[in-house]
């Protein structure tokens, strides 16, 4: 497993947007590595840039009043930062496909749920109607719809959230994408609900060998699903590792914040599952971090280099980063 | 129910009018005897009491028939169907214009919120909402009569004209051009405005997001997935604004001499012709009516939200 290559790279991403409080850095050097069929993890408070480097991967933020200012993301080798907005085009939704947090919304309402799934069929494979309807029916039943070839009719008004989830779902799989990116899928919906989409994403990414991105605030969601775990705040990677690794030995202060809030992972899902604001403090504002550690207003730990200076990832163990003054010095790294 | 309620209305609103047709005759000959005057009100059954006079008149209504004409001897019925075809012709040309040219407006400016055309869309808006319409109409009479003298000032078509041919159908064309253009311009301007903000709000939407992120290009994106959404808005409106176009076209239609309904209520006012009056009211009511029932079907066309909600 160690060897495969990497399907998806990212590389040093910095993304800003112009607001009225001045320039907001909200992705700054971000790196992750996705392996075919692996899952990789994305946790973090809200705000902290998960959604932005879902976007930017898909090439989606909104330009302005955002704007990408450095770094590469490469889909097997070919930098998407670089490619014309017409490749662009052809990879969304046949090479890298996303579903969003709010099933609810994310549909469109007036068109049948059929011609949405058919319609990016037609689009990256150019099958007729008829066929690409088929694939549709095909589809919903892949994601565990019942009587798919009525429902395929049906508009997006007349199905649950969980249902039009797993509608977002099958039309993310449609043209088996070799990246799938979950941002929140399941924030939206009821516990049991959240269950059923986790197991259903486990199980089509069983048959299709489909990489996932899954993005979540919730670290017992990521920990149920994910093979490697990336944790965010303010824009930036504080620490990264194997799942296992880091429930087992979180380091930087933050993760071990996000772990603690999660009370009991193995036993049955808590009603009110990780939220995550139960540590003290807030976010700070991204138009004006420091030269510090973003994290040291918070931090129990800080000292004055943590003020003054921002940590570089160090590495912790073999595959185990984290960027945090207690795991390195100055100079090193 | 709602028709027989506006039938009784009108006929109770218009009695209370001072003078009435004896009136109006007697003046028109430069005076009469109280004998004469009696005659005549005899003859249109004025003489009667209130409530008969208007349950005689409802009874007839509700045959069919909205009673003669003083002015023009015939039947009020007859009458205004003959003058139904050109006030349609007018409205509906303007209305249809005011939709499909406000909404492209609308769309173009919305794909560039702060581009020049988004500004020009505001400012027509603007001057479209203050400005009324027989302002409107005088100053395209000036422009395009008066001074570039490409369009005729009134009437339906020069009466030289041999009906039914091509030419004739053109020459209408030609003399519809300014009455719809004053008529239209309001409406124009305000969907435009509408339709801006509309499509602005749902191309901010999660699932123009879902669109963009199957990779559809901007025009499927903008045409297909967003402009369906944004014209739901504006349908209603339309569909609301109806009976305000339609008493636009009053205006318009004195203006411009269009020998539509509007000019004939005009005239019968002015002439104290209550019958063809209350039968023009009857008739645009009724006509209001079934352009609400139009807007209905065509929302159940755009929005399966409605469909369903209706059927269930
Ligand atoms: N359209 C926008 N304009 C300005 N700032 C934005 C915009 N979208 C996102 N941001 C900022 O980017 C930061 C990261 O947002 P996001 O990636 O959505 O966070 P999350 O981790 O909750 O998904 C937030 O602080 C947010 O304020
Ligand atoms: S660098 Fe300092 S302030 Fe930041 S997390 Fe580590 S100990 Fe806390
Ligand atoms: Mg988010």
């Amino acid at each position: 497993m160690e060897a495969a290559a990497p399907l998806l790279e990212v590389e040093g991403l910095e993304v800003e947007f112009r607001t009225r409080q001045g320039v907001a850095r909200v992705l700054d050097g971000i790196e992750l590595s996705l392996e075919p069929g692996r899952t990789l993890g994305i946790v973090g408070e809200s705000g902290c840039g998960k959604s932005i480097t879902a976007l930017s991967i898909m090439r989606l933020v909104p330009v302005p009043p955002g704007r990408i200012g450095a770094g590469a993301v490469r889909l097997k080798g070919e930098d998407l930062l670089q490619a014309s907005e017409k490749r662009m085009r052809e990879v969304r939704g046949k090479d890298i496909s996303m579903i969003f947090q709010e099933p609810m919304t994310s549909l469109n309402p007036v068109y049948s749920i059929g011609d949405q799934i058919a319609e990016t069929v037609r689009l990256h494979e150019g099958l007729s109607r008829r066929d690409s309807l088929d694939r549709a029916i095909e589809m919903l039943k892949a994601v565990h719809i019942p009587a798919a070839e009525r429902r395929v009719r049906e508009f997006p008004h007349q199905m649950s959230g969980g249902m039009r989830q797993r509608v977002m779902i099958a039309m993310a799989l449609a043209c088996q994408p070799s990246v799938l990116i979950a941002d929140e899928p399941t924030t939206a919906l009821d516990v049991t609900v959240q269950a059923q989409v986790f197991d259903l994403l486990k199980e089509l990414q069983e048959k299709t060998g489909t990489a996932i991105i899954l993005i979540s605030h919730d670290m017992g969601a990521i920990a149920e699903m994910a093979d490697r775990v990336m944790v965010m705040y303010a824009g930036r990677i504080v620490e990264e590792a194997a799942t296992d690794e880091i429930l087992e030995s979180p380091r930087h202060p933050y993760t071990r914040g996000l772990i603690a809030c999660v009370p009991h992972m193995e036993e049955e899902p808590p009603p009110e599952r990780g939220a995550l604001t139960e540590i003290p403090g807030v976010v700070p504002a991204l138009t004006d971090l420091g030269s510090g550690c973003s994290f040291a207003p918070r931090c129990d730990h800080a000292t004055d280099l943590c003020r003054s200076r921002a940590p570089q990832p160090f590495a912790v163990d073999a595959d185990h980063r984290a960027a945090c003054w207690l795991y390195g010095e100055a100079g090193t790294a | 129910m709602l028709l027989l309620a506006v039938v009784v209305f009108n006929f109770i609103l218009l009695s209370l009018v001072p003078g009435d047709i004896a009136d109006t005759l007697a003046g028109e000959s430069g005076g009469a005897s109280q004998e004469v005057m009696d005659d005549i009100r005899r003859t249109y059954g004025l003489d009667r009491p209130f409530h008969i006079q208007l349950a005689t008149y409802v009874g007839k209504v509700v045959q069919g028939d909205l009673g003669t004409s003083y002015y023009f001897n015939m039947p009020v019925t007859e009458l205004i169907l003959g003058r139904v075809a050109p006030t349609l012709l007018l409205v509906v040309t303007a209305l249809v214009l005011a939709i499909l040219i406000g909404t492209l407006f609308g769309v173009i400016a919305s794909r560039r919120p702060n581009g020049l055309f988004s500004h020009f869309v505001t400012v027509l808006a603007l001057v479209g909402f203050a400005a009324p319409v027989f302002w409107t109409a005088f100053l395209l009479i000036v422009l395009f009569v008066a001074m570039l003298e490409i369009m005729p000032l009134s009437g339906l078509v020069d009466p030289t004209t041999p009906r039914g041919t091509f030419s004739w159908y053109l020459d209408v064309l030609h003399h519809l051009f300014l009455p719809v253009l004053s008529l239209s311009s309001i409406y124009l301007a305000s969907y435009s405005r509408l339709a801006r903000a509309s499509m602005m709000d749902v191309l901010g939407s999660d699932y123009i997001r879902t669109a963009r992120a199957k990779g559809l290009g901007e025009t499927s994106v903008t045409y297909k997935h967003a402009l369906r959404n944004a014209v739901i808005p504006v349908i209603t409106i339309a569909g609301l604004q109806f009976s305000h176009i339609f008493s636009g076209a009053v205006v318009v239609e004195t203006v411009f001499t269009w020998p539509g309904l509007g000019t004939l209520a005009f005239e019968s006012i002015l002439r104290g012709d209550t019958p063809t009056i209350m039968g023009i009211l009857f008739f645009s009511a009724m006509i209001v009516i079934v352009v609400n029932l139009l807007t209905d079907l065509t929302y159940r066309l755009v929005d399966p939200r409605i469909r369903s909600a209706r059927n269930a």
